[in-house]
């Protein structure tokens, strides 16, 4: 097979507040020889903020980030749910809406950028199972994750609203999604059937709305602890700083104690081709990684 | 003739009479159904076949009426609308059949949507203007005005939207998706003279659309295909353009973005926090930023990473911005 070569859209957090996640995913990387351009040009996506304050500026942005991809010839690959939704929901817009298009163009070429439409994006998740593949990720294992229950938390914008991802995250279904719970199965896990896999972190109000926040997390986490879960997984930075980061904030909302290690997506494929936990930033975690001797 | 394709399905429905019942029970019945199907097909068998007390709300049975919106293990559908062949290729053979919001459950698949009719009505959702009693001529709408209605008047309250939103499920103060939608459609409406009284009602902290978690439940749940939360994001716009944005941590949060855009290219995570929150606001999050400090998560603004190409950036932002906040 020829090597899998991406534009990668790091976005803000691998540099910050999840440098395990950066670190994980460049080891994973390379162990699969997966090449990642970095696209050291672009900006934040927006969070799904700024589109409240500006949405066309958000859309301009964000279409100058695919620009980026566009003039180097390759898909991206986003590490983040909602960097992917941001940059795939402007993609969206572009295509099917010449006007639009025609609008921010006008604005992109006097910095002498135009968008064309030629790239796809995808999350980092997809890539690996869609293209890189189940079976070659399978045929890497050498620890299998065999003892271990793990829940799949996917986090709304990769599968939400199912009409913007396509086919870029395998048609997933946002109501029955199986990505993870495949990729879990693949690396020899068990993965944990539960309500809330497919529900919200909470994570976009945790300033405005804390108890909000609070209480949507907890719910998710007593689920996956109810059954039996020894650790949730994700592919979204913004689920796993609720999730790992809040647990003391989010115990005290639901008068419990909720401690449950998160792992990044990445870390958990690591772990199971045997990379070593210093190499997959798994000290950055603060909830204990209790399973690792 | 073409014979009809036939699947037998196991039906697994919640049952639960709020006047007898102390506890909520399931009860299977299996059918063998037919390619073309509906799930409101197979309510009627269920009431008519096996049990006459089996209680569910039905009128129009063609997608207009909004009263047979139920949830499906855990979907949210239409039951006139939702093929049961469509359900079994995402869930198998075995389909839950619960009502919308089983705490709310009056009797099997129908719930109290009292909750629901109290949010909507908090809105204004019907037109102000000065209307003639008996006019004598048509109020003409061109079709560019009734374009930016953006379908928001094709809503049929069937609450589907409301009974998925977390926000909704955790904040019993939370207006909705639904509401916000018809609000939406109101202050769009050329005719209406209440926007500002709309904008200054959804525009409130802790029930108003800051409250918003962003999890697109509405936009997959909504059986028109509104995408409500569109519309949100547009009653923000409309506050942002009408000056009315309170200077708070939720607008706050929204804008600043921008200038750290500005400034680095990428989001200055620590210096969001301390914008949204205001400089007394921040330090209640100081526990957890020693806990990240700790592990490696919170870097130095003199380690702050830089996108290449500022300037172009810079100039970007300002031919491209659209709106100011004071």
């Amino acid at each position: 097979m020829e090597n899998l070569k991406y534009a990668f859209f790091v976005g803000c957090t691998p540099k910050q507040s999840t440098p395990e996640l950066m670190q994980s995913t460049l080891a994973i990387a390379q162990a699969f020889n997966i090449e990642l351009v970095e696209l050291v040009e672009a900006t934040c996506c927006g969070a799904s903020h700024m589109q409240d304050y500006d949405d066309f500026l958000s859309l301009v942005l964000n279409a100058r980030n695919i620009c980026y991809a566009e003039k180097r010839g390759l898909t991206i690959v986003t590490v983040c749910n909602t960097c992917q939704l941001n940059l795939a929901t402007a993609k969206h817009r572009l295509d099917n809406d010449e006007k639009l298009r025609d609008r921010v163009n006008a604005k992109l070429k006097e910095v002498g950028l135009e968008y064309r439409g030629t790239s796809e994006i995808k999350h980092f998740l997809y890539a690996l199972i869609d293209d890189f593949g189940i079976d070659a990720i399978a045929s890497k294992v050498k620890n299998p994750l065999k003892d271990l229950y793990i829940a799949p938390f996917y986090g709304c914008h990769n599968i939400r609203p199912h009409e913007v991802h396509g086919s870029s995250n395998g048609n997933e279904d946002p109501y029955r999604p199986t990505s993870l719970d495949r990729l879990i199965v693949a690396l020899g896990g068990h993965s944990v059937e539960y309500g809330h896999k497919n529900k919200c972190c909470g994570f976009h109000v945790e300033l405005q709305a804390p108890k909000t926040a609070n209480r949507i997390s907890g719910s998710a986490m007593l689920d996956a602890i109810d059954n039996n879960a020894d650790t949730m997984v994700t592919p979204c930075p913004l689920c796993h700083l609720r999730l790992d980061v809040q647990q003391k904030n989010i115990s005290k909302e639901m008068g419990e104690d909720i401690s449950i290690p998160i792992l990044h997506m990445p870390q958990m494929v690591g772990l199971a081709l045997g990379i070593s936990p210093e190499k997959l930033g798994i000290k950055h975690n603060i909830a204990k990684i209790d399973f690792i001797k | 003739m073409k014979k009809y394709d036939t699947k037998k399905v196991n039906f697994k429905v919640f049952r639960y009479n709020k006047e007898i019942d102390r506890l909520p029970y399931y009860e299977s019945y299996s059918f063998s159904v037919a390619q073309d199907e509906v799930i409101l097909d197979i309510l009627n068998k269920i009431k008519w076949e096996k049990d006459g007390s089996f209680s569910y709300r039905r009128s129009c049975r063609h997608g207009i009426c909004g009263s047979c919106a139920i949830k499906v293990n855990n979907k949210p559908v239409l039951s006139c609308k939702e093929r049961v062949f469509d359900l079994i290729d995402i869930f198998g053979y075995e389909l839950v059949l619960e009502p919308q919001d089983i705490k709310q459950a009056i009797k099997d698949m129908v719930v109290d949507k009292e909750r629901f009719w109290n949010k909507y009505s908090n809105v204004k959702p019907y037109l102000v203007g000065e209307i003639e009693a008996h006019p004598k001529l048509e109020y003409i709408i061109s079709a560019q005005e009734s374009d930016k209605l953006d379908e928001a008047d094709y809503c049929i309250q069937c609450g589907n939207c409301f009974y998925a939103c977390p926000s909704v499920q955790v904040n019993g103060d939370y207006i909705g998706p639904a509401a916000f939608v018809k609000a939406f459609r109101f202050n769009m409406d050329v005719r209406d003279n209440a926007k500002k009284e709309r904008l200054d009602i959804v525009n409130q902290e802790g029930s108003g659309v800051w409250d918003c978690v962003k999890c697109y439940e509405c936009a997959e749940a909504c059986p028109k295909e509104l995408s409500p939360i569109d519309k949100i994001t547009k009653l923000h716009n409309q506050i942002f353009e009408n000056n009315m944005a309170k200077d708070n941590v939720a607008t706050r949060h929204a804008v600043g973005f921008k200038d750290s855009i500005k400034k680095h290219g990428f989001l200055d995570e620590g210096e969001l926090v301390r914008y949204s929150e205001g400089n007394v606001g921040v330090l209640k999050h100081v526990p957890e930023a020693i806990h990240m400090f700790k592990n490696g998560k919170l870097i130095m603004p003199w380690q702050m990473p830089k996108s290449e190409k500022l300037d172009e950036i810079d100039k970007l932002i300002k031919i491209s911005s659209t709106v100011k906040f004071k």
